[in-house]
C-alpha cells in the first residue's frame, strides 16, 4: 500500500467550550479524492485552517510528504507543496486576474527579492500564469480587474491560483460554493482530471459533486469523524443517514 | 504605447519643477531657487515614505527618524572634517568628510541598519498599533539628539560651509537645486522600477491580502521590511540634503512634527502615486509661503485642505487630475 502524503492522527482543537476538532483522524492517498463533508458547524473549515498552518491544533499531528509538519507556519506548508483555496474567495482585489496568478508563479519561482526587471514583461512568468487561466477557462478575463469579476469567476481564479503552485496537494474549502449548477457540473468534471495531478481533500455541501467525485468520503459531525468510506459504504451508513445524509438527500 | 494621463501630469510637474528655479535665477530670484530646492528635498522624503506608506499600506509614523538619521549623518561629518578632529583615533583613525556622495553613503547605511532594527519590532503589529508604535521610536531618537551634548544637543549643528560634490559649486543656489532635482529623478525612476518589479508586485499583494500571500507562500512580513528599509534609506538620503540646504541640523528634523509633514505631503499629493508626493510638497511650500506671509495661523486652512482631500479626493492633487490610480 502507498504512503500517504497527507495524514491527521488524532487532531483535537478547542474553542473555549466548543470541540472543533475532535481527535480526528484522516488520511489522504496520491491520486485520491477524499471529500470531507458535514453539516454547517461540524469543524470542516476549522480542519482546514488547521492542515494549512492558520490555527495550531491544541494536541495531535499532522504529516505532510513523510514529515511532521507540526512546526511549520502557513508560508513554509505552501511551500512545501500544500495549495489551498478558500471557502470565500481571498483574491488581490485591486490585481488584474493576470496578476493574481503571476504573483503565485513569483512564489514557486523562489524568486521574490528582485527589485529591476520588470514582472508584468518576464514570459517566463506570464506565459505559465496564461496557461493556469486556460485551463479554469478565465483567459479571456486576463486583464480584469479581480474585483470586478464575477462571484463564480472569482472561484475559478481561486483553482487558478492553486494550479500554479505545482502543489502535492489540494485543500479545496468549498469550490462550488456558489457557482450555478452549469459552472459546479465544469468544476466537477475539471477536479475529476485534477487528481492524478495531485491528490484532493475536498470540502464540499454540494452532494451530486461529492459523489460523483470521492474515492472516500469522511464525515465530520460536531468535530468528529463519524465514518470513512466509499461513497456506497457512506450512502448505506446508517449513522450518517441519522446525523446528516436524512434530512438532505 | 500611449501616454496616460497620469504619466503626462508627471511630466508637466517635473518640468514646472525645473522651470521654476531657472526662471528665478534668469530674473535674479535666488529666494525662489530655494523654495524650489527644498520642494525637491522634501518631495524626496516623501517618495521614501510613499513606497511604505502607499504601496506597501504602512502608515509609518516615525519617518522623521530616517530623515534626521540622513540629516545627523552630514552634519556630524562635516563638524568633524571642519574642526579637524577625527571621528575616532583608535584602532585606526576616521576622519570627517565634507565630500556629499561619503555622506549620502553613511546615510544609506546608517538609516538601513536602523529602519531593520525598527521594523523587525514594528512590522509584527498593524494598524494603529503600527503607528503609534513608528512613533515612539522615532521619538526615542528625537529625545537622544537632544541630550546628546557632543553634537548640539537641543541646539543642533551648523554647517559652516555647504558639502561639496565633484565638478559642482554646491553654494550656487541654481547648480545646488539641479544636484537635488537630480538626485530627486533618481529616488522617482527608482521607485517607478521598484513598484513594477517582481518585488513591487509582492509588496502590492502584502499590501492587499496577507492571508493570500501566506496561502502562496510568501511571507508578507519579509516583503514588508524590505520595503520598510528601502523607504526609510530614500527619506535618509533627502534628509542629507536637507541639512546641506539649511547649512544646519537640529532636533526638529526627527520630531513627531516632521513625520506628520512628510505624511502630509505624500496624502495630499496622493497616496502611492509616483509624483504625489512631489505635488504634495510643493503645495505645501507654495501654501506655507504665500498663507504664511498673510497670517500667522496658516496651518489652519493647511489642516481644512488636508481634511477635505482625506474626505473627498483620496487620490491626492494626482488623482483630482489625472483620475484613479492603474496597476502596474
Amino acid at each position: 500500500m502507498p504512503e500517504a502524503i497527507l495524514s491527521l492522527s488524532n487532531v483535537t482543537k478547542q474553542f473555549g467550550a466548543l470541540l472543533a476538532s475532535d481527535n480526528v483522524s484522516l488520511d489522504l492517498m496520491p491520486g485520491e479524492i477524499h471529500a470531507l463533508i458535514g453539516p454547517n458547524g461540524a469543524g470542516k473549515s476549522t480542519l482546514i485552517k488547521q492542515i494549512a498552518g492558520e490555527i495550531k491544533p491544541d494536541s495531535g499531528d499532522i504529516r505532510f510528504a513523510g514529515r511532521d509538519i507540526g512546526d511549520l507556519d502557513a508560508v513554509e506548508r505552501s511551500r512545501m507543496g500544500l495549495a489551498r483555496t478558500f471557502q470565500v474567495s481571498s483574491l488581490m482585489p485591486e490585481f488584474s486576474v493576470l496578476q493574481n496568478v503571476v504573483l503565485a508563479q513569483q512564489s514557486v519561482s523562489g524568486k521574490i527579492f528582485r527589485f529591476f526587471k520588470p514582472v508584468l514583461s518576464d514570459a517566463s512568468l506570464l506565459e505559465p500564469a496564461m496557461a493556469q487561466l486556460e485551463r479554469v477557462g478565465l483567459a479571456d478575463r486576463a486583464e480584469m480587474r479581480a474585483a470586478d469579476i464575477s462571484h463564480g469567476e472569482r472561484r475559478q481564479l481561486e483553482m487558478a491560483v492553486a494550479l500554479a503552485l505545482k502543489p502535492r496537494a489540494f485543500l479545496l474549502d468549498e469550490p462550488m460554493a456558489g457557482m450555478g449548477p452549469e459552472g459546479s457540473k465544469r468544476l466537477t468534471g475539471f477536479l475529476d482530471g485534477l487528481r492524478a495531478e495531485a491528490p484532493i481533500l475536498l470540502v464540499e455541501h454540494d452532494m451530486d459533486a461529492v459523489f460523483a467525485l470521492a474515492d472516500r468520503i469522511s464525515v465530520l459531525v460536531y468535530g468528529r469523524v463519524i465514518a470513512t468510506g466509499t461513497v456506497d459504504d457512506i450512502r448505506g451508513n446508517e449513522d450518517v443517514k441519522r446525523a446528516y445524509l436524512g434530512e438532505e438527500a | 504605447m500611449s501616454m496616460n494621463r497620469e504619466t503626462i501630469l508627471n511630466i508637466v510637474l517635473a518640468a514646472l519643477l525645473i522651470a521654476v528655479p531657472v526662471i528665478a535665477q534668469i530674473m535674479g530670484e535666488p529666494f525662489i531657487i530655494t523654495l524650489a530646492t527644498k520642494v525637491a528635498i522634501l518631495g524626496m522624503a516623501g517618495v521614501g515614505l510613499n513606497i511604505a506608506l502607499g504601496y506597501g499600506g504602512l502608515v509609518s509614523f516615525g519617518h522623521a527618524a530616517f530623515f534626521g538619521i540622513g540629516g545627523y549623518a552630514a552634519g556630524i561629518l562635516a563638524s568633524h572634517a571642519l574642526n579637524y578632529e577625527p571621528i575616532m583615533e583608535a584602532p585606526f583613525e576616521i576622519n570627517g568628510t565634507t565630500q556629499m556622495i561619503v555622506i549620502w553613503i553613511v546615510a544609506l547605511i546608517a538609516s538601513a541598519l536602523v529602519a531593520l532594527l525598527i521594523g523587525a519590532i514594528t512590522l509584527r503589529t498593524s494598524g494603529v498599533y503600527f503607528i503609534m508604535i513608528t512613533l515612539a521610536f522615532a521619538q526615542m531618537i528625537y529625545y537622544f539628539a537632544i541630550s546628546w551634548p557632543a553634537y548640539g544637543g537641543e541646539d543642533g549643528l551648523s554647517i559652516y560651509v555647504r558639502n561639496g560634490f565633484p565638478g559642482l559649486n554646491t553654494l550656487d543656489p541654481i547648480s545646488f537645486f539641479g544636484l537635488c532635482a537630480a538626485m530627486l529623478g533618481v529616488a522617482i525612476a527608482f521607485s517607478a522600477v521598484l513598484i513594477r518589479s517582481r518585488f513591487g508586485l509582492a509588496l502590492h499583494g502584502a499590501r492587499q491580502n496577507s492571508q493570500r500571500m501566506m496561502a502562496i507562500g510568501i511571507a508578507p512580513f519579509r516583503v514588508r521590511l524590505v520595503a520598510f528599509v528601502i523607504s526609510a534609506m530614500i527619506t535618509a538620503w533627502a534628509g542629507a540634503l536637507y541639512a546641506d540646504l539649511n547649512r544646519f541640523v537640529s532636533p526638529s528634523m526627527l520630531s513627531w512634527h516632521m513625520s506628520g509633514e512628510i505624511m502630509v505631503f505624500v496624502i495630499l499629493g496622493g497616496v502611492g502615486r509616483l509624483f504625489g508626493p512631489v505635488a504634495g510638497a510643493a503645495l505645501y511650500i507654495i501654501l506655507e509661503h504665500l498663507l504664511g506671509g498673510m497670517f500667522e495661523y496658516w496651518q489652519l486652512p493647511l489642516g481644512i485642505l488636508l481634511l477635505v482631500v482625506v474626505l473627498f479626493a483620496r487620490g491626492g492633487l494626482i488623482g483630482l487630475l489625472a483620475g484613479e490610480r492603474k496597476h502596474a
